[in-house]
């Protein structure tokens, strides 16, 4: 709930009729060798959604952070309703009235609905003990007002991600903020369950909260939000109203550059089919998953997120094999129950999930490099060939450039795009004739993306079979000789890259 | 932080390697009961080679089932059985050990058989309890806490049941020679000799670390992850039933008592010796270090003629402080990163 003192500013405010809700100016923040912010301004005005755009590290995400009081800037000044504030932590933006939604939600799996809401504010009965019936009714009002169909008893781990996102608006409505921070909202949830959150938001605007909004989804930007203020490299480049600018404006304006340097596919000379899937199926997951690829060629997977893409990838390499269907590589029929059989037919697999299921964060970069390539020899008298294997991924390390002094640094210490260098290094190693990749530039800058546009390039040259999924278009279409897309685990199309276009795919996968 | 790019420009403080920093603790520590030596006994504590020589005798035992511990540690679990499988494990191996002068022999017709038999009988026994350890574990997916807890009980009850509590004696004299003199301290290095070279240059030994820094990045690079655990385990175990052997020939005595404890030690030698319980993290170095600081410690303590009582109340604050500096340095890190 937002604190007294917040309520009589409230009141001051409402008083003053100011344009903005919230000012910042002149902020800098910087963190050991980086730079984040450099004299970065924002305004928000109250009921609109302000979407804050920028290639990875162009500091929207400290600008949140700074808003939402997690991070204190080490310059410049914050005003909330015209009043000059402090965010000391981001309880103390909380009671100012600024609440954050959680990219990674914040609440607790084994607590109802309604505790969670109310936590910290639980209402007493005479006792002093907690109301739960009130508590339930507290939360039925509050639901009823955003029209949310949730049962306040339910336990959180019952509920969808969406829902979850609607319980966190809920709870952040109840605190009576004036100002929400949405961080990619809609990064995990379906088309049907986007619509009904816009409408919870265009509910909010017209109460009069403000709304700090982060995506990477441009469709997205145009139907949700007004104003919209660009960053690169942690310094401001404008704002601007969604009416007046285009979609390609926006992309120069983060890129700071022409994008069609970005997607440099050489052609490559296809060759004859070294993998051919039929009928692949999961039941529950996906069905009757049918294609052929063939040496040199970048087959392209498109589809919304939960349309199954990933778990084809999975099912290929072994990760959670499919039940029924049948998968050929070079002719012959084999059986994939686990990653080492997949490595053992040459295919190799870079996950979507880098931190998940790719780095071993504590181990060095070596150490993260080598240990797939192990498998298949460097081992000499028992011992592995240390001094052979720390020859390869040095020049590992010089192809793909990565940025680091040595080897033994811990792979923590790298930047995102850096971590997917060595990754990707890991798989080349193992010298695959199959390379399926997962969102292969999903969270990396532009530089390093594009170098591994040039790299999937070339490793086509060379006449390895490339699966890519990705959730960006113009890569997809930039890279792919073709392109398969998926709605809700099944195939419901593959386009040739003459034919393929953004509304192409978009209508095979939302069909 | 998570959308700022680092580029380690520079290159990582790192000061001193780990491994030298515990061993400046060891000898921190000695030089502690020296001073006190002189101050209170009017004697040095580390100018006594007989005194040294039994300390290290005392630690060997739990040094090697440390050893095993630690790699177990290393993949993210735990292993609380190794005690009860050093008392089983000399129970068992101790009732075929026996020699025929004795004439109430538990199997009499099992005497003065050839030392192989009990050896091959306590390493396969610990094997077989490290690999159900495993199996339990790597299998149906149950914590290791509490896999290896049910082993603790049960290898316990078995090490009673085996003789309704009775004490087995009276060993061959080339089982005894195991025990005898300097024997375990060597067998004490030499496990930790293979096992520190089988952990930092072996492909078991990368596998070790990857899954303990992050178990389903290890799977999906190709590394049979339950297979490998169980591996890690039945070591564990056999480790385990070695110091149970060692043990029981030391003593030339078996009782079900035996190895009281010992689990707690190790894993407290490994901890102190650097290994991070959360996975990943760990050198043998490292805990041959810890196990000789423990029993320094506790031979400190027994030559400042401290009551047995501190010693254990010590040894528990040094524990968690061990653990509390793990993850002081973890958190240091991850603040930088």
């Amino acid at each position: 709930m937002v604190s007294k003192t917040t309520l009589e500013a409230i009141e001051r405010y409402k008083e003053k009729s100011l344009p903005y809700i919230l000012e910042i100016e002149g902020i800098r923040k910087e963190f050991p060798g980086v730079v984040a912010l450099d004299d970065v301004q924002f305004r928000l005005r109250p009921g609109s959604v302000h979407a804050l755009m920028g290639e990875n590290g162009a500091g929207k995400s400290t600008l949140m952070k700074i808003i939402a009081g997690i991070y204190t800037p080490d310059r410049g000044t914050i005003r909330l309703r015209g009043e000059e504030v402090v965010l000391a932590s981001p309880l103390d933006a909380l009671e100012q009235g600024i609440a954050m939604i959680h990219q990674e939600l914040a609440l607790m799996d084994w607590m109802t609905v309604a505790e969670n809401i109310w936590i910290r504010r639980e209402p007493k009965n005479a006792l002093g003990l907690i109301d739960h019936r009130k508590m339930t009714q507290m939360t039925r009002e509050l639901f009823a007002q955003l029209r949310l169909k949730i049962d306040p008893t339910a336990q959180i781990s019952t509920l969808t991600v969406a829902q979850r996102q609607m319980v966190e608006i809920a709870k952040a409505v109840s605190h009576r903020s004036q100002v929400l921070i949405m961080d990619e909202p809609t990064s995990a949830i379906t088309e049907t369950e986007v619509d009904h959150l816009f409408e919870i938001i265009r509910d909010l605007k017209a109460r009069g909260v403000a709304i700090v909004y982060i995506t990477h989804k441009m469709n997205e930007l145009f139907e949700i939000a007004d104003e919209f203020s660009v960053f690169r490299d942690g310094k401001y480049v404008g704002t601007h109203t969604s009416t007046d600018v285009t979609r390609d404006d926006i992309i120069r304006m983060m890129v700071g550059r022409e994008i069609t340097e970005m997607f440099p596919k050489e052609e490559a000379e296809i060759g004859d089919v070294i993998m051919s899937v039929e009928n692949l199926s999961l039941p529950g997951t996906f069905h009757g998953i049918t294609f052929d690829l063939r040496r040199g060629e970048i087959l392209g997977l498109a589809g919304l997120v939960g349309s199954g893409r990933s778990n084809v990838a999975e099912a290929l390499f072994g990760v959670t094999p499919a039940t029924e269907g049948k998968i050929r590589i070079a002719g012959r029929d084999v059986t994939i129950a686990s990653p080492a059989d997949a490595m053992r037919e040459g295919m190799a697999l870079l996950t979507e999930d880098r931190k998940a299921t790719g780095c071993f964060l504590p181990l060095t970069i070596l150490e993260n490099m080598q240990i797939a390539a192990l498998h298949e020899g460097h081992v000499k008298l028992g011992c592995v060939d240390e001094r052979g294997m720390t020859n390869l991924c040095l020049e590992m390390k010089d192809k793909l450039r990565i940025k680091t002094p040595n080897l033994d640094e811990r792979i923590e210490n790298l930047s995102g795009g850096n971590q997917q260098k060595v990754l990707i290094a890991r798989w080349l190693l193992t010298k695959p004739k199959i390379l399926i990749l997962d969102e292969p530039t999903r969270g990396i800058d532009v530089g390093a993306k594009a170098e591994i546009h040039r790299l999937i390039s070339r490793l086509a040259q060379q006449g390895v079979a490339v699966i890519m999924i990705s959730s960006e278009l113009p890569e997809v279409l930039g890279m792919s000789d073709r392109i398969m897309v998926m709605h809700e685990g099944h195939m419901t199309g593959i386009l040739d890259r003459a034919e393929a276009t953004q509304v192409k795919i978009m209508e095979l996968a939302a069909r | 932080m998570d959308n700022v790019q680092i580029e380690p420009v520079k290159r990582q403080r790192r000061g001193l390697p780990q491994e030298l920093n515990i061993l400046l603790v060891l000898v921190a520590v000695a030089l502690v009961f020296e001073i006190l030596g002189w101050i209170f006994q009017g004697q040095s504590f580390l100018m006594n080679t007989r005194r040294l020589t039994i300390m290290i005798l005392q630690v060997s035992v739990v040094g090697i089932i440390a050893i095993g511990v630690t790699q177990v540690i290393i993949t993210g679990g735990i292993d609380l059985s190794s005690g009860s499988v050093v008392a089983m494990t000399a129970m068992i191996t101790m009732s075929v050990a026996q020699s025929g002068d004795y004439a109430r022999a538990m199997y009499p017709a099992l005497t003065d058989l050839p030392v192989m038999v009990p050896l091959a009988v306590g390493l396969g026994l610990g094997l077989i309890a490290g690999m159900i350890n495993g199996a339990l574990i790597a299998l149906t997916g149950i914590p290791p806490f509490i896999a290896t807890l049910g082993m603790m009980v049960t290898a316990r009850g078995i090490a009673k049941w085996y003789t309704k509590g009775q004490p087995i004696s009276f060993p061959t004299d080339s089982f005894a020679a195991i025990g005898s003199g300097a024997w375990p301290v060597f067998i004490f290095l030499a496990v930790a000799l293979i096992f520190h070279i089988a952990l930092r240059y072996t492909r078991y030994g990368k596998f070790t670390y990857a899954i303990g820094a992050n178990p389903q990045a290890a799977r999906v690079s190709g590394i049979n992850v339950q297979r490998h655990l169980i591996k890690v385990y039945a070591i564990a175990g056999l480790l385990a039933g070695l110091a149970g052997i060692v043990t029981a020939a030391r003593a030339e005595t078996a009782q079900a008592g035996m190895g009281m404890m010992y689990e707690l030690d190790a894993i407290a030698a490994a901890v102190i010796g650097g290994t991070s319980l959360s996975g990943g993290r760990g050198r043998i170095f490292g805990t041959v270090i810890g196990t000789l600081i423990l029993g320094l410690m506790m031979s400190g303590f027994t030559f400042l003629r401290v009551d047995a009582f501190y010693q254990e109340i010590v040894k528990g604050v040094i524990i968690v402080a061990a653990v509390v500096a793990d993850t002081f340095r973890q958190n240091a890190r991850s603040k930088k990163a």
